[in-house]
Order: structure tokens, then C-alpha cells, then sequence
């Protein structure tokens, strides 16, 4: 029983580690622009290929890869994405960032089906073998097992999302990306470079996506072009969960949303007696999102609803 | 710049600083055509414009809005500019590591200020520093936008309040319906009856809409 406690817990931490590496793009791109980035979904999917595609340039083939090998297709790789990210926001969204809010967001789906169909035309729409970017060992826990590969995880995980607290909180482009967040007009008038808050925004969000996505990969070891739809769905939600523009509050919802995932999983069928199996997870996770934007549509550590929510619902 | 409600001063600040674009008529900074230029080149140039409602980033500490004002170029040194606005404003100084939304009106008055000097303007335009605020404060803001003046920063000053501001300025413009109705040096405008006849004109025709 602690045994199982203890796995599911891991795995929990695991999966919500990942989703709070995805759900930090949409949060900190809604903070500085008020958009949702439906592409941002596709900067997951992006790391895993990325990174594939880095590793077998860097040693041939992208079986048996060694420590250094490997560390250096993840950091060329994501930083890879980050630069990628960076040229969609300019491409896409800047030339857009005037006309209605509808407009970057409907641009945004329009990149993200060009990504998936892109890549389906380049690496094939099948599943590819991923390799382990961790060593594969498997620890007894008082019964439970744990992998190296979900310790590894986590560790990349709280490394990067200290990095981000770091650069956030302490750095002047830092502060600059939070002056704009809050007011990007007064920001303007200030002659602050709003341009380079919001490209750093484009840089740093899809570099964690990418990280998100090179662990996911590593951790299924699978890879698909469509990959990043349905988790980059539950990263939304996470985010939403938390309180969308908010930071902590995507992180503490990317945790939340992994907890009652695996827990409600887990008791779903003990519960139900079968009736409601395993499967209904994604079931459970989506119906967070619709309840928490029927309850409380600012999230856990997000805004009251403000007036300019209120133009922006006006808008749709 | 005085001026009743609604009659164009702010329109003018914002014009000026790059936010706004004029369907007509040119701006000249150090004889040089500026109109139509972005906040950012305006900026650089040595205009800043401190916003009418102060707009501090609320949720950012005293220092980091102090910070994120701050504009890189062959100038002076964030440190020596911070360390002036700490000498002007020590309020800031105590509070440094306060979040801005828990500083009192005027308080949030000398941030909006301290925060515009860290762009280091030759031309500082004020958008009413005194709205809201108790006379004792408005007149130590006031005594600080003089010193600034002396300073050799030059001041372009929106304000409702009539007296205070022609006793502290040089020369002044009314503006009315977005029109220079009246213009002179301060004294003489004091002393102006129809000053009064335009303004307070101004601010009946207003009532009377309401
Ligand atoms: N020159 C102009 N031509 C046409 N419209 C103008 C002009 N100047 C200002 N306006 C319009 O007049 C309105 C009020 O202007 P503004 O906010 O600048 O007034 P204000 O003098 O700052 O008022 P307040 O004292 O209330 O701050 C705005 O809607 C603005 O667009
Ligand atoms: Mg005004």
C-alpha cells in the first residue's frame, strides 16, 4: 500500500513536472500579449524531433548516445525550439499584434496545424523510437518502483523552473517582462523595449515546452508529430487551473491537474466497481477545466475578473 | 498647460511622447521633427512623459520599477541615476523593497517621478502630479519639480490647479477644445482676467453637457 502511495505519487510528480514546463509558455505568452499560443502545444512535439534530429547529427545514429552526447542534443535542442518559437511570434503574431485579439490566436492554430502537418511530411506520420535520455534503472520502494528516468525528470524539471524564478523575479529582463505584463501600454509610453520582453517570452516559454516534450519522449520513449495536442491541452488547463498570466499558478495547477489525474485513475475503477475505467482520464482532466471556468474562471492564484476580461469576452 | 476637462492636455502629452499620432500640424524637440516617432526613439531622444493616474507597475517593487525604467544608452549609470532619485524622494529609498501597491498616493507620485528621471530626460512632461493628493504633499512635489527645473531639466506641466501651477512655472498656455486659447509668461497670465473667464467658460459648458 505505501509501496503503490509512493509510486503513484512519483508518477504524479513526474507527469505534473511536464505539464508545468508546457503550461509556463501559455501563461507568461497570455501575461505579456493576453493570448492563448494554440501553436505552443507544437513547441513539445518540436523538442522531442529536435532533439532527435540533433542527436543523430551529432553522433549518427541516436542509439547508445553517451552522457555528454545526450546532454548536448537537450541544450541545443531546446534552445533550438526557443529561437523557433521566437521566429513564430514575428511571423505570425507581430504583424497581427494591432488588429483584434481574435486574430494572433486564430494565426496561432493556423501555426500549429502547419507544425503537425510539416512534420508529418518530414519524419513521417508514424511513431518513432525515442531514446532514453536517462539510464533505465528501476528502484524498489518499499514495493513500489520508481525509474531513474522519473528522477531524472523531475530533477531537469525543478532545474528549469528554478532557472525561470531566477530569470522572473531577479533579472532585468526579469523585471522589464513583468512591467510589460502588467502594463504594456504604460510600458510603451516609458520607451521600455517591449518588443524584447515579448521576444524573450517567445523564447523562454517554448524552450521549456521543448525540455517538456525531450522528457516526455525519453519517458514514453515514443515520439509522434501529434504528441503535443492533447498534453498541450492539459498544459492549457493546468494553467487555466492555476489562474492563466500567472507563473506560480501554472506550476501549482500543472501539480494539481497531475494529482487528481493519477489519483483519480487510480480510484476511478475501485470506485465505480469497473464501471469507469483508466481511460476516462483525459474525461477527468477536461472536466476540471470546464468546472474551473464555470466556478472560478480566474483560477486559483490568477486576477478577479477585471474590466479588460470583461472587453475581452465582449470581443468573442 | 492648463485647461479644463476634456480639453486636450493629456492628448497633447501623449502626442508629444509618441502614443498618440497627430492627423496635422508638426512636433519639433531641439530642432529636430520628431512627429509621428515611436515612444521608444522619443524616449531616447530625452522626452519622457510621466502619465496622468501615475500608472506605477503596482505589482513590481519600488526598486524594479525603478528598474524597468531605467533606459541602456551612452549615459549615465542606473546606480547614479537611482542613487539622485533616492536623494530627491528618500521615501523611495526606505521602501525600496516595498511592492509598489502598498504605497500611499503620494508616495506612488514620487515613484511615477523618480521613475521617469530614470531615463534621464532634458524634457520632463508631468500629466497633473497633484491630482488626488493632500496640499501638504502636493506641495513638497512641487518644490521637487522646481528643484528639478533648477536642475536644468526642462518641465512641461499639465495641471487643474491654476494658482499653484503660474506660481511655480514660467510660461504658460491655456489649452481649450485642443486649441491654445491664451498663452504668456506666467505672471502676466496671473494677472489675466480673462484667464479665469476661459476657464471656468470651460468647465460651465461642461457641467452644463453633464
Ligand atoms: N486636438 C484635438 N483634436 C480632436 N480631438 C481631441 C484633440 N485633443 C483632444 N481630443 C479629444 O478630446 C478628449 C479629451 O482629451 P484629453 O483626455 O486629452 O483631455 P484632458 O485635457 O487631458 O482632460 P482631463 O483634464 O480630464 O485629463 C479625448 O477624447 C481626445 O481624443
Ligand atoms: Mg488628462
Amino acid at each position: 500500500m505505501l509501496g503503490s502511495l509512493i509510486q503513484q505519487t512519483v508518477n504524479a510528480l513526474t507527469i505534473g513536472s511536464i505539464y508545468a514546463l508546457i503550461a509556463l509558455g501559455y501563461t507568461m505568452v497570455y501575461g505579456v500579449l493576453r493570448m492563448i499560443n494554440f501553436a505552443h502545444g507544437e513547441m513539445f512535439m518540436l523538442g522531442a524531433y529536435v532533439a532527435f534530429l540533433v542527436l543523430s547529427m551529432l553522433i549518427g545514429t541516436v542509439g547508445g548516445a553517451g552522457a555528454i552526447a545526450l546532454t548536448a542534443a537537450f541544450v541545443i535542442a531546446i534552445f533550438l525550439v526557443g529561437v523557433i518559437g521566437v521566429g513564430i511570434e514575428r511571423i505570425a503574431y507581430k504583424p497581427l499584434r494591432n488588429s483584434t485579439r481574435l486574430a494572433p490566436m486564430l494565426s496561432s492554430l493556423g501555426v500549429s496545424l502547419s507544425l503537425v502537418t510539416g512534420i508529418q511530411i518530414l519524419a513521417g506520420p508514424q511513431p518513432v523510437a525515442f531514446p532514453s535520455f536517462f539510464p533505465a534503472v528501476r528502484y524498489e520502494v518499499m514495493g513500489g518502483t520508481v525509474s531513474s528516468v522519473q528522477i531524472g525528470i523531475l530533477i531537469a524539471a525543478f532545474a528549469l523552473m528554478f532557472g525561470l524564478h531566477f530569470l522572473v523575479n531577479r533579472s532585468r529582463i526579469g523585471i522589464i517582462v513583468r512591467a510589460v505584463s502588467e502594463s504594456r501600454p504604460t510600458a510603451q509610453l516609458l520607451g521600455i523595449n517591449v518588443n524584447g520582453a515579448i521576444s524573450m517570452v517567445f523564447f523562454v516559454g517554448p524552450l521549456l515546452g521543448a525540455a517538456g516534450g525531450i522528457l516526455y519522449a525519453s519517458y514514453y520513449g515514443i515520439m509522434t508529430p501529434t504528441m503535443g495536442a492533447v498534453i498541450g491541452l492539459k498544459a492549457f488547463t493546468a494553467a487555466i487551473l492555476g489562474g492563466i498570466g500567472s507563473i506560480p499558478g501554472a506550476m501549482l495547477g500543472a501539480f494539481i491537474l497531475a494529482f487528481v489525474e493519477v489519483g483519480g485513475t487510480a480510484l476511478l475503477p475501485i470506485v465505480t466497481h469497473g464501471v469507469l475505467g483508466t481511460e476516462y482520464r483525459d474525461v477527468l482532466s477536461f472536466a476540471i477545466l470546464i468546472l474551473v471556468l464555470l466556478i472560478r474562471p480566474a483560477g486559483i492564484l490568477g486576477e478577479a475578473v477585471s474590466e479588460e476580461s470583461i472587453v475581452y469576452k465582449r470581443e468573442f | 498647460m492648463l485647461g479644463p476637462n476634456g480639453a486636450g492636455k493629456t492628448t497633447l502629452l501623449n502626442s508629444i511622447s509618441g502614443v498618440a499620432r497627430p492627423t496635422a500640424g508638426s512636433i519639433t524637440f531641439e530642432g529636430r521633427d520628431i512627429t509621428g516617432m515611436r515612444p521608444e526613439q522619443v524616449v531616447r531622444l530625452g522626452i519622457t512623459h510621466c502619465p496622468e493616474g501615475r500608472q506605477i507597475f503596482q505589482r513590481l517593487t519600488v526598486e524594479e520599477n525603478l528598474v524597468a525604467a531605467h533606459i541602456r544608452r551612452a549615459g549615465r549609470s542606473f546606480e547614479a541615476l537611482r542613487a539622485e532619485a533616492f536623494d530627491l524622494f528618500p521615501v523611495l529609498k526606505e521602501r525600496r523593497n516595498s511592492v509598489a501597491s502598498r504605497m500611499s498616493g503620494g508616495q506612488q507620485q514620487m515613484l511615477a517621478i523618480g521613475r521617469a528621471l530614470m531615463a534621464e530626460p532634458k524634457l520632463l512632461m508631468l500629466d497633473e502630479p497633484s491630482l488626488g493628493l493632500a496640499p501638504k504633499i502636493v506641495h513638497q512635489i512641487f518644490r521637487i519639480i522646481l528643484d528639478l527645473s533648477r536642475n536644468g531639466i526642462s518641465i512641461l506641466l499639465v495641471e487643474q490647479n491654476v494658482q499653484l501651477a503660474l506660481e511655480c512655472g514660467d510660461y504658460a498656455y491655456l489649452l481649450n477644445t485642443g486649441k491654445v486659447k491664451l498663452h504668456g509668461p506666467a505672471q502676466e497670465m496671473a494677472e489675466h482676467s480673462a484667464l479665469s473667464e476661459h476657464y471656468l467658460g470651460g468647465v460651465n459648458e461642461t457641467v452644463l453637457h453633464v
